[in-house]
């Protein structure tokens, strides 16, 4: 059964951008590959954190939205914490009210990505 | 001439509260589903130091200040909000 998940991770930004982008596409991979599908992802680059986290006081955040059974989710924060360039991660199960609010998001999202 | 016009001098100024009707916010405008990823929102509920504020002072009802709550926990865990700081406004 899917169920609508969500989960934001910070990498280090000591990274460089295609570094980054290769950490990305890696988790993206491993949530595709065990039966999930991506449903929305946003980038907020290199944001400054609001406190230090491994001597660190800034980070790339990013945004994976997507639907999978329950059993990736263990995986997927196995490889997190596996994985030393992400310092910090969350994942989110998506209640009924909370994925309602994610469609608005994306809708909004959306509409000023056109106006831009 | 000032003197006798103010005579009696009271030690802190009488300050009247006129008693507002607090409201649930989120009643009211009817948000089902606090986000912790937008921390200016979360901003809201949170003093100076950055610490949650109760509801005697926000109003929200206890349902929707739960949620505030693992709001704010959770953008304090991905570092969007601050556990603890000195000027946070």
């Amino acid at each position: 059964m899917l169920n609508h998940y969500e989960t934001v991770f910070i990498v280090t930004p000591v990274l460089s951008e295609a570094q980054v982008k290769e950490a990305v596409e890696k988790f993206k991979a491993l949530v595709i590959e065990n039966g999930g599908e991506m449903v929305n992802e946003e980038n907020w680059g290199l944001r400054k954190l609001a406190y230090p986290i491994q001597k660190k006081s800034t980070g790339f955040y990013q945004l994976l939205q997507f639907d999978a059974p329950g059993d990736v989710i263990e995986k997927l924060e196995l490889n997190y914490r596996r994985d030393e360039r992400v310092i910090r991660f969350l994942t989110f199960k998506l209640d009924k009210h909370a994925f309602e609010y994610s469609i608005k998001r994306k809708g909004k999202l959306k509409s000023n990505k056109e106006e831009k | 001439m000032a003197q006798n016009q103010s005579e009696i001098r009271y030690l802190t100024p009488p300050s009247v509260e006129i008693k507002k009707k607090k409201y649930c916010r989120f009643k009211k405008n009817k948000i089902k589903f606090i986000d912790y990823k937008d921390p200016e929102f979360l901003k809201k509920f949170l003093n100076e130091q950055g610490k949650i504020l109760p509801r005697r002072i926000t109003g929200t009802s206890l349902k929707y200040q739960r949620k505030v709550a693992t709001a704010v926990k959770r953008a304090r865990h991905i570092a969007l909000l601050p556990y603890v700081t000195d000027m946070m406004k």
